[in-house]
């Protein structure tokens, strides 16, 4: 299949940086794919996320979104509907105060007939479940409860890519669960195509791929269990591993041989288990 | 203390009054303005107090908020009432004490004049009081849209409404926050002469305003990440509609007008 996604030889720097933000990445991304992005700060991630739906342009390489190349203007709404982006901050994202009226906002945009932007509303609220909530003020939902509107909002767009920039980062744990969980079934339901930065390692372990950054190349890139094999190397970029993975390693340092592969808390228990036993 | 504040001072409720399209009301609210300034006569001032009375049972709004609303404009009531009742030239002098002069005439402006000043302004609280914030900007925007065409734009400015409404229990939030940020900190807010106290807000104002332009920057970077550009060929999910209600009302809104004048025309 066609990746939705190609990168080719990426390089941006910003205005008065000392060095590039991203320096020759690389990337293809085939439709469908959950991928998480990880990286220290400084790391070119969001510098790369920008790149995906044109809010940034490549100053060397090409970014091409399902063909549609990023530099060229007339594709810049098509492209802008294709990938949608969901920011950090929940309370920045959203415009109007009603939370179906923000949903609202892109279909309006795009200039959607009423009926139908009407019938995306509902569709993308009861998707990322919040349509019980439809006619609530904003300012009144919990962080999670935000980021998930922020995520309907984009979803009425009928985007086949959604990139999100550390959504969960200003989150408690259980909005992370929520925003995390949403996102995962989105992609395994709908078939959307999910760039995910994250700094929470057990929000990549959910991943199919997930990619390291640093200072603007991606240095790993694989399966959670390929990339998070490579502890050190991880622990090198001062990045942390998942702590299924921190127990393996104490466990194995301790004379066990369990398989650095067993990522979740439940393969990583059934694994101890099979060992002990 | 911040969360008290309640702005639009919107009263929710699903009565005949509420639910009239936001233009239908916004409409007879400048007829009622333009009503009440064609009044000459106490009956006149009857009818249209009939009026307000009215639509305040039939919207469940209790009297005493429409007394609230009045509530800050007392100095400019007193203030008409004593300019008009001693400075009104007049023969029929009804009372006298050295240069104190109270006259007929200006006994009778001066009730007219706070009668006017307070029906003006409990008739348009009646508006925010039964119309959300959102729908009277609504209303506004589909109103005003022929000016669009002389390159108006009211699109944007409604957005801009729309925006700054939404942000104010942010911004309130925010402000909450830094202040308690600035009191752990030692600084005094609440103590000191009136400059002290001035001079204390500016550690305040300033992280507000960094803030407040950091969301400006991000809000806008999501607006356009959501195919934001510009209000043309823009649609809405949400259509107005005005229904026999509406026509009703407007009906009530010309006999109003229509009592008024047969009444100045009577002399009543």
């Amino acid at each position: 299949m066609d990746p939705i996604i190609r990168i080719k030889n990426l390089t941006y720097t910003y205005p008065d940086a000392p060095g590039p933000a991203l320096d020759g990445v690389d990337l293809d991304v085939a439709p469908g794919t959950f991928v998480a992005v990880l990286g220290s700060n400084g790391s070119g991630k969001s510098t790369l996320a920008k790149h995906l739906n044109a809010i940034l342009l490549p100053q060397a390489g090409k970014v091409l979104v399902d063909g549609m190349d990023t530099i060229d203007e007339g594709s810049l709404l098509p492209i802008r509907r294709k990938v949608g982006m969901v920011f950090q901050n929940p309370d920045n994202q959203i415009v109007a105060n009603v939370v179906e009226d923000d949903v609202a906002f892109a279909p309006e945009n795009l200039g959607v007939e009423p009926r139908e932007i009407r019938r995306r509303v509902d569709e993308a609220l009861r998707q990322v479940g919040m349509y019980d909530f439809r006619l609530h003020a904003p300012h009144l939902l919990s962080g999670g409860q935000k980021q998930r509107v922020a995520i309907a909002g984009v979803l009425a767009m009928g985007p086949e890519v959604l990139v999100l920039d550390e959504p969960t980062a200003m989150l408690d744990p259980r909005g992370r669960r929520e925003v995390v969980g949403t996102v995962e079934r989105l992609c395994r339901e709908k078939g959307i195509t999910v760039l995910l930065i994250t700094h929470h390692m057990d929000e990549a372990v959910r991943a199919d791929r997930v990619l390291i950054m640093d200072k603007g190349h991606i240095v790993m890139d694989g399966t959670p269990a390929e990339v998070f094999a490579r502890a050190d190397e991880l622990r090198a970029l001062s990045l942390t591993v998942p702590d299924t993975t921190a127990l393996i390693e104490k466990l194995n340092a301790a004379g066990m041989a369990l398989p650095l592969s067993a990522l979740t808390p439940e393969a990583c228990a059934a694994a101890i288990k099979e060992a002990l036993s | 203390m911040l969360k008290d504040i309640t702005l639009g001072q919107y009263f929710p409720g699903d009565t005949p009054v509420h639910r009239l399209d936001p233009r239908t009301k916004l409409i007879l609210t400048v007829v009622y303005i333009a009503a009440l300034f064609m009044v000459k006569t106490w009956g006149g001032y009857a009818l249209v107090i009939a009026a307000l009375a009215a639509v305040t049972f039939i919207a469940h709004i209790r009297p005493r908020a429409l007394l609230k609303g009045l509530k800050p404009l007392i100095f400019i009531i007193v203030f008409t009432a004593v300019l008009n009742l001693f400075f009104t030239a007049g023969d029929d002098i009804l009372f006298q004490w050295r240069f104190i002069r109270i006259t007929h005439t200006g006994l009778e402006r001066a009730v007219s004049m706070v009668l006017r000043v307070m029906l003006l302004v409990s008739g348009t609280f009646m508006l925010t009081y039964t119309t959300s914030p959102l729908a009277i900007t609504d209303g506004l925007e589909r109103l005003l849209s022929p000016l669009n065409k002389l390159h108006v734009p009211v699109y944007e400015l409604s957005l801009m409404m729309c925006i700054a409404l939404r942000f104010i229990p942010t911004l309130i939030e925010e402000t909450d926050r830094i202040m308690s940020a600035q009191k752990a900190r030692g600084a005094d807010l609440e103590t000191g002469s009136l400059p002290e106290r001035a001079k204390a807000l500016l550690p305040l104002l300033i992280p507000l305003f960094i803030s407040a332009f950091r969301r400006a920057d991000e809000l806008a970077l999501a607006m356009e990440c959501r195919c934001y550009n510009g209000g043309q060929g823009r649609t809405r999910m949400k259509q107005l509609h005005m229904g026999w209600q509406d026509a009703a009302a407007f009906g009530l809104g010309a006999l109003l007008v229509a009592g008024i004048l047969l009444l100045r025309r009577l002399g009543i």
